[in-house]
């Protein structure tokens, strides 16, 4: 393959890392640009994204797209994941600018950084060698460090990105070790040699490696038993990172841990399934039962996430087409739904600026902010999966993949286990259509102030899709990430 | 005859400094013990024939991360008898974690044993280029077949220095240490700049 070949098919990660480099300059030389840099961002974004959609319906690329010698693959299943990816951080840019505007903390760094961050997660989805994936994972998790400790004279932001920075670094040696242990056992780092070589089943040795892949890997999707960081990160961060570290990395570190789990270890699917099983139920359990007690809503919401990543894996363990393509679907359903309820989250700020974050701030919501209150109801039904939104398809799907591939124990106990979360979710609605309002308060320090137009478009737009209309999307969506799919399992 | 024993000299002065690393109560002893162990990991990479990375070893880890290290280490105020109280508390889980990474190296020394890795098989991308020097062959490879990674990697140091940067500097009003200002300092004139004092013998310079 010739490097024209090559960076052809890198070329959104090329579009993207030339676009921040630019911008770095410019942001060195113009601090006040933060607006425009932001926008030259999301045009940038929206260059790489119509690239991936290209490639990803050309026929000839949309089953292999190896380039680099086999170090990188632009195949269907990282341009499905790459597009949701992209447009979650075109989502999560914009909503941005207001929050950091309102503490006079914006800086044209952080498009910069969320550039960086977006072709990190690029190179994660298309890694098909160890060595691409950690230089993807390092380059995405280095700067969502940054961007977790960005409001820099807050403390719980500083104790956020502390903490994500130092867990992340231990995640980050777990893996490291994992991939040394296969590497040593297999004598390659690439997923089609390191198939080939356990072809026969793994070694005790290898399979050491394997679980520590996959416990770093966890670790980065927040999967329970390493959890644990995520609900303090989530509160501490800033909203608009939380909500993009809610979307955009957890797509991408998902879709790299399928990627390493059905193509590296897809011969030896046995061995790895009961540890994916394992955390998937783990995962719906905590996030449902550790929600019920948090008055903090940001607190909620990453429980939220943990419980959607059970879900997750739950396709994952299926190994099947079917399985990967369900993963696919609950991903961009999981991204639209997530990205959405911050947006509401975000909206929800007084008058004197600051954000509203607990249950009593929005108590009564429907009476003061109606249209924000049904759109959040629609969110959160859908996030618990009632059927006529479209949060119940994702799982749907999940589940017959899980039913198909005789994994009917899981699938049960799965459904059984989210009507625990559904209880948190209907407190929300109960509390803003239910409670009395705060807002009559003399002092006036409910009120919920005015949004500016563009956190209403990435709501309005994310409710749309979770309404019932979501389903006309269903036929394109399914036959999209089904051929994504395909494309993972046609390397066999 | 020789190549065995500076191999046995060197390993056992990794593991024995790598021990003395976690063992010694002053952090400094700590960070010197490293520095050891890095000059005998150097060592070994000559003993493999893999000199560029030995030269690594010794310029990058010696002679600016662990000199890093020791300047920050350095800095920090410790307690000693804090860090005690907390060896401990933590001492069951120290041994648990000891126990499991023993476990393993149990299991990955009967593994070799049992013949199921073979060490040092090199296949047919890793063999040597014959006739290259090691650092001409690491050249080669990082610009022609890893180029991507090369690049990427750039990226990930980029981001690091950015966000080091983004994270803590701090510019206040009317205050321009930060920066030089290249205007001012031409506009500069020689007169208010420089003072002419005459001192007398046996009087000080008053200014």
């Amino acid at each position: 393959m010739t490097y024209a070949a090559s960076f052809y098919l890198a070329a959104p990660e090329i579009i993207l890392s030339v676009a921040a480099l630019i911008l770095l300059l410019v942001s060195a030389w113009m601090p006040k640009a933060s607006r425009a840099v932001t926008i030259a961002a999301v045009a940038a974004l929206f260059g790489a994204m119509a690239w991936t959609a290209s490639l990803l319906f050309d026929p000839a690329f949309a089953m292999g797209g190896e380039a680099f010698g086999g170090l990188y693959s632009a195949d269907g299943f990282a341009g499905f994941a790459k597009i949701v990816i992209y447009l979650a951080t075109i989502a999560c840019l914009v909503v941005t600018p207001r929050f950091f505007d309102a503490r006079g903390a914006y800086r044209p760094e952080y498009p910069v950084l969320m550039l960086f961050a977006a072709v990190g997660m690029g190179i994660m989805v298309s890694a098909v060698d160890l060595v691409t994936l950690y230089v993807g994972l390092e380059l995405s998790s280095l700067a969502s460090y940054v961007l977790a400790a960005f409001l820099r004279n807050d403390g719980r932001s500083n104790e956020a990105g502390l903490k994500y920075f130092i867990l992340g670094a231990l995640a980050s040696g777990i893996i490291l070790y994992g991939m040394s242990l296969v590497y040593g056992f297999s004598g390659t780092t690439s997923y089609s040699g390191i198939r080939v070589a356990f072809a026969d089943g793994f070694s005790t040795g290898a399979l050491f490696g394997v679980v520590f892949v996959l416990a770093g890997l966890a670790f980065k999707i927040a999967a329970v038993p390493f959890h644990m960081w995520t609900p303090d990160v989530y509160e501490g961060a800033p909203t608009p990172v939380t909500a993009f570290f809610a979307s955009a990395p957890k797509v991408a570190a998902v879709v790299m841990l399928s990627r390493i789990a059905l193509d590296a270890f897809g011969a030896q699917t046995d061995a790895w399934r009961q540890i994916v099983i394992f955390a998937a139920l783990a995962s719906i359990v905590v996030g449902a039962l550790g929600a019920i007690g948090q008055q903090n809503l940001k607190r909620l919401l990453a429980y939220s996430s943990i419980n959607n990543v059970g879900f997750i894996l739950i396709g994952l363990a299926a190994a099947t087409p079917e399985g990967a393509s369900a993963v696919l679907v609950y991903l961009a359903i999981y991204a639209a739904m997530t990205i959405g309820s911050f947006a509401a989250l975000l909206m929800l700020r007084d008058n004197s600026g600051e954000q509203i974050e607990t249950f009593a701030g929005i108590s009564g919501l429907s009476t003061t902010k109606p249209a924000l209150a049904w759109c959040l109801l629609i969110l959160m039904f859908s996030l618990a999966g009632i059927p006529p939104l479209f949060g119940f398809f994702g799982k749907f799907v999940v589940f017959q993949a899980a039913v198909e591939a005789d994994l009917i124990a899981l699938a049960a106990i799965g459904i059984a286990a989210s009507v625990i979360g559904a209880f948190y979710y209907l407190k929300f609605v109960k509390v803003m259509f239910f409670d009395e309002s705060l807002s009559t308060e003399p002092d006036g320090e409910a009120v919920i102030a005015d949004s500016p137009s563009g956190h209403w478009v990435v709501l309005g737009l994310s409710a749309l899709l979770m309404s019932p209309l979501g389903y006309l999307a269903i036929p394109w969506l399914v036959s999209v990430a089904d051929r994504a799919a395909s494309a993972l399992f046609t390397v066999i | 005859m020789i190549q065995t024993i500076a191999f046995y000299l060197f390993a056992v002065l990794v593991i024995a400094s790598a021990v003395m690393v976690i063992m010694s109560r002053n952090p400094v002893h700590s960070v010197l013990w490293l520095i050891l162990a890095f000059f005998n990991a150097a060592g070994l990479m000559v003993l493999v024939g893999a000199e560029f990375i030995a030269m690594l070893l010794v310029i990058v880890y010696v002679g600016a991360v662990a000199v890093l290290f020791l300047f920050v280490v350095m800095m920090l105020d410790i307690d000693f008898a804090e860090l005690r109280a907390g060896f401990i508390k933590n001492f069951p889980l120290g041994i648990a974690i000891a126990l499991i990474l023993l476990a393993e190296l149990v299991l990955g020394i009967g593994a070799y044993r049992a013949g199921a890795i073979a060490l040092g098989t090199p296949d047919g991308m890793a063999a040597p280029i014959v006739g290259v020097s090691n650092t001409e062959a690491l050249g080669a490879l990082l610009y022609s077949d890893y180029i991507f990674l090369f690049e990427a990697t750039g990226l990930v140091l980029l981001v690091a220095m950015i966000g080091a940067i983004v994270l803590t500097h701090r510019k206040s009003a009317g205050d321009h240490r930060g920066q030089q200002d290249i205007a001012k300092q031409n506009r500069r004139n020689p007169n208010e700049a420089t003072v002419m004092k005459r001192p007398t013998v046996g009087e000080g310079v008053e200014l």
